[in-house]
């Protein structure tokens, strides 16, 4: 009966013990529990993601990112929030377009530092215990046999389609190094142990601060969290630089605009707030594949009351 | 025919691929934590029935294939095509050898079939779960065998040779699963 709600009550319940259990977490770090609006007069420029729009012209956020900064660098200090987060058309095991976010600032950390947050938090809901680290450097040469990082357009395509059945012509190496990521090596991480991806490559840095590997080659401040092959979070050292992040910003409505897309409307007032922006590091955590995680669902319909109707 | 987004392709949806018509069998949504989205698609080959395995970007299109599934009467076979019946239009539709594959040997005249029509025209036949028909031939009963032990082939009026128990014998009609090609009872009454 479609009345009925598609998660059972146990994994209701076993939410709501986990939104205690994360925010008894935080109170005992001293990270303070704030919310920002839902609805946003700007949102996020990524060609990737597309935001829901409402008929005022407002969006629906994909994410608390700009409005936590502006709460960082008006000086909260340490920070999260649990909130809802949009996007469209994705669907699927793992997505529906309303999801829960929890997101988390910690001022002053380094990458590591808040990897090690990331894992104490996560290790209070799953089986395993202990994390592994590789750099997606690392998990590309294992997994495949090539340097992501120095590989040319042709090689990476000519690797993908190896794996993938993909047509793709006017595919970027990012695009092909996604799809290999998605395809061949996502299902293969973290089978006994969270595993941290770490330092991606720099046109993949979105929000995070360029660094260095040991090799000297630039890579992204970035990681991102794998369990059983649901990849569970995104975590950046945050960007403070002011024009580094209006080019950003600009460059990805020119992609936009080159695939068709419409430009988003640059928000003015996150661009403003990055000078104060102390330094940190930020993560954001898909709290319904944590769930689906800790009470081993395969489908995110098991752990949501009503997922959207497909 | 129009076409579908690759979010829109749901189980069961006929879309044309490299200029062949397909049922959608699988669609997986998958994005890593930044860029480009796929759909991993699993789709039947509806002219050969094989499975496919394939990758679109989100948000790609695929035309509609003008495909349907509509239940019509075997009528009879002149040795290069099978003859079926629309039984409320009475229209009449002819299948080729590979249209009907291996369903030939289910084909009992007056049975109801499940007949794809792509474009108008019949590219696969599936019979239905369950078929009565007569065994032609098979080695003689054993009386009293009925409980287990053993088995036999026993050939079919269509040409089908399946393995029976002992105690059936030559010209009793027994059902058939035809996914199996298992024995499954004899005909009732």
């Amino acid at each position: 009966m479609s009345w009925q709600p598609s998660a059972s009550i146990e994994n209701i319940k076993a939410r709501a013990e986990m939104l205690s259990g994360i925010r008894r977490f935080f109170a005992e770090r001293q990270v303070l529990e704030i919310e920002t609006p839902l609805v946003c007069e700007s949102t996020v420029t990524d060609p990737y993601i597309e935001s829901l729009r409402l008929e005022s012209r407002d969006y629906l956020q994909t994410s608390p990112e700009y409005a936590m900064k502006r709460l960082l660098a008006a000086g909260v200090g340490d920070c999260y929030q649990i909130c809802k987060a949009f996007r469209e058309d994705e669907s699927g095991l793992r997505h529906n377009p309303e999801f829960t976010l929890l997101e988390w600032y910690r001022v002053g950390f380094t990458l590591d530092d808040l990897m090690a947050d990331v894992a104490d938090l996560v290790g209070l809901f799953l089986p395993a215990n202990g994390v592994r680290k590789l750099s997606y450097q690392a998990v590309f040469e294992q997994a495949l046999g090539f340097d992501p990082l120095t590989v040319s357009l042709e090689d990476v395509r000519a690797f993908a389609q190896k794996h993938i059945n993909l047509e793709m012509p006017d595919g970027s190496i990012d695009d092909w190094l996604n799809a290999l990521m998605s395809h061949v090596i996502e299902p293969t991480l973290g089978s006994d142990h969270p595993v941290f991806i770490y330092q991606y490559p720099p046109s993949q840095a979105a929000l995070a601060k360029l660094t260095e590997n040991t090799k000297g080659q630039s890579v992204a401040a970035r990681f991102e969290l794998y369990y059983q092959g649901i990849e569970l979070a995104n975590g950046f050292d945050e960007l403070t630089d002011q024009f580094t992040q209006a080019n950003r910003f600009a460059q990805d409505n020119q992609e936009r605009s080159a695939r068709g897309q419409q430009n988003i409307p640059i928000d003015q007032d996150f661009l403003a707030c990055l000078p104060n922006l102390p330094d940190c590091s930020g993560v954001a955590l898909g709290l319904d594949r944590l769930l689906m995680l800790s009470t081993e669902s395969t489908s995110i319909k098991d752990v949501l009351a009503f997922p959207q109707k497909t | 025919m129009g076409s579908y987004s690759t979010n829109e392709l749901r189980s069961g949806l006929k879309v044309m691929l490299d200029g062949e018509p397909c049922s959608i069998l699988e669609n997986e949504f998958v994005k890593p934590g930044k860029g480009q989205a796929f759909n991993r698609v699993k789709l039947r080959n509806l002219f050969t029935g094989r499975v496919w395995e394939r990758t679109f970007k989100s948000g790609e299109k695929l035309d509609g294939a003008d495909v349907m599934d509509q239940d019509m009467e075997y009528l009879y076979t002149d040795g290069e095509f099978w003859f079926f019946m629309d039984p409320q239009s009475f229209e009449q539709v002819q299948a080729d050898k590979a249209a009907v594959g291996d369903t030939a040997k289910w084909l009992k005249e007056q049975e109801a079939y499940e007949v794809t029509l792509f474009n108008g025209a019949p590219i696969s036949i599936t019979p239905p779960n369950f078929i009565e028909l007569e065994i032609t031939e098979t080695d003689p009963g054993l009386k009293g065998d009925t409980a287990q032990g053993g088995s036999k082939p026993a050939t079919l009026s269509t040409g089908a040779v399946v393995r029976v128990p002992l105690f059936i014998d030559q010209g009793e009609v027994i059902r058939i699963d035809t996914r199996t090609a298992e024995y499954v009872s004899r005909a009732k009454g």
